[in-house]
């Protein structure tokens, strides 16, 4: 167990790899009740999240979900988020647990008239249900086709009288849902959910799993590989921000990052050999010339080699650049790659 | 977890057995666990003089890289090149195949400084 985002949180059930492998090819489930949950309603919400939040609310119909950025007036990251709209003027934005007190002191702080915002954090849990079997499981829990809602979006039902919303999103890459309940039925349904799943392999997975599983797609994580300091445009994930819309925090600065190319850029990347696994802080070289620093690195279980994210120099940023890690004083090659770094075979 | 009697431990959970003038070294049962899937191993070379509580190796798991310290002082005179292939031996087999170096050692009274089975097992509770 370790502290994480105020929480205590298990690195790992049965191990790190099993469990990834699990999310791979069968079905796993991680507690993600220390995410942050806040509900945004009254009649100006959705033109109110617009202007606050970085993608394009004004797209999303009741039901649908999009990944999207809170930034600061430098357009740096605040937080990364999932919003939802739950209704006509109703939101629900899930949030990074270690960023809950802050997102909802900027959100307050510039909140519009005719705005709610609640916290409802501490009355409601989840969990990620991830893997290839997720619609099977769903079967056996719902006693029919459960006809879960499509990517990204959002659907109440209600497993044996637990009222859930259930999300067909997640932090894998692979099919699956996050699952969001009221806390008392925290216990019932992740038993639940263990013990009709133990015919597809299904396990409970920790925060190691969760971190292998998304650094193999690229996702990033919110304080390694985003902050206050680098925007959106930097991480290369400007496709999650409408630079059409006329107004939100931190276009500015994300219109002249544009303009001008940005300085620094967020690449992924593979060892080309057997050696020690990469790791956040390492350095970076090209041409023999410090170009960065790792920012999330890990041994891939999928691809059995090291793999990695980290900010280098936009003139070094390019796919197929050698770079090398400085590894305990030795280096070792690696080579940029294009994102994300694990494609599921079909 | 599995604790041999006839083996000495160290705080830092190295496990050591007498050979001669020499010692073999390598990682608790109880550490493969908590490290779990080790994945490298960097081996010191052999013919380094290593003072004791140095750190001399390093087991790196998915989840870290932890450093391997030397129990007491001594000269290395084996390394498991065998973890080079397969680190995992340190998980299937942590007090046999998976051993990690082994130390001639300057003194064989610095060994009194190691601790016993049963304090180990006390200290991992």
């Amino acid at each position: 167990m370790i502290p994480f985002g105020g929480w205590l949180m298990p690195v790992q059930y049965t191990g790190i790899v099993d469990e990834h492998q699990a999310v791979r090819n069968a079905l796993g489930m991680f507690d993600i009740s220390h995410m942050g949950q806040f509900v945004v309603s009254g009649n100006g919400a959705r033109d109110w999240l617009d202007i606050t939040l970085t993608n394009s609310i004004s797209k999303l119909d009741v039901g649908q979900g999009q990944y999207t950025f809170l930034l600061n007036d430098n357009g740096g990251v605040i937080d990364d988020l999932i919003v939802y709209r739950t209704g006509d003027a109703e939101f629900l934005l899930v949030v990074n647990a270690a960023k809950v007190e802050e997102d909802f002191a900027w959100l307050e702080q510039h909140r519009a008239t005719g705005i709610a915002l609640k916290n409802r954090s501490a009355e409601f849990g989840g969990v990620a249900i991830q893997g290839p079997c997720v619609v099977e499981l769903f079967y056996e829990l719902l006693g029919q086709d459960p006809k879960l809602p499509a990517r990204n979006c959002i659907r109440d039902f209600v497993i044996e009288d637990m009222p859930v919303s259930i999300a067909r999103t997640g932090y894998t890459g692979e099919d699956g849902v996050e699952v969001f309940f009221r806390v008392q039925d925290a216990a019932k349904l992740w038993n639940l959910v263990l013990e009709r799943g133990k015919e597809f392999g299904a396990k409970p997975c920790g925060l190691g799993a969760r971190d292998t599983l998304r650094l193999e797609m690229c996702y990033p994580l919110n304080g390694s590989d985003l902050s206050a300091e680098r925007n959106p445009i930097e991480a290369g994930l400007g496709f999650f921000v409408d630079l059409e819309k006329r107004e939100f925090t931190g276009r500015d600065k994300l219109l002249e990052t544009k303009r001008n190319g940005a300085r620094e850029r967020l690449i992924a990347f593979k060892m080309n050999g057997t050696g020690p696994p990469p790791r956040p802080h390492y350095a970076l070289f090209s041409n023999g010339n410090r170009v960065g620093e790792i920012t999330s690195g890990t041994l891939s279980p999928s691809l059995n080699i090291g793999i990695g994210m980290g900010y280098v120099s936009a003139a070094s940023a390019k796919i197929g650049t050698p770079l090398e890690v400085e590894i305990r004083g030795q280096k070792f090659p690696a080579t940029i790659e294009k994102k994300p770094l694990y494609k599921k075979q079909l | 977890m599995n604790v041999p009697d006839n083996l000495l431990y160290t705080k830092t959970h190295e496990w050591i057995r007498r050979e001669g003038d020499n010692i073999r070294i390598g990682i608790t049962d109880h550490a493969q666990a908590e490290l779990t899937d080790v994945v490298f191993v960097e081996l010191p070379k052999v013919g380094t003089q290593v003072a004791a509580q140095a750190p001399i190796a390093v087991v790196e798991s998915v989840k870290a890289a932890s450093d391997i310290y030397a129990p007491v002082k001594g000269t290395v005179v084996e390394a498991n090149n065998a973890l080079t292939n397969n680190p995992a031996l340190i998980n299937t087999d942590p007090f046999g195949e998976g051993w990690i170096f082994a130390l001639k050692i300057d003194n064989a009274d610095d060994l009194k400084n190691l601790q016993s089975a049963q304090a180990y097992k006390d200290q991992i509770g």
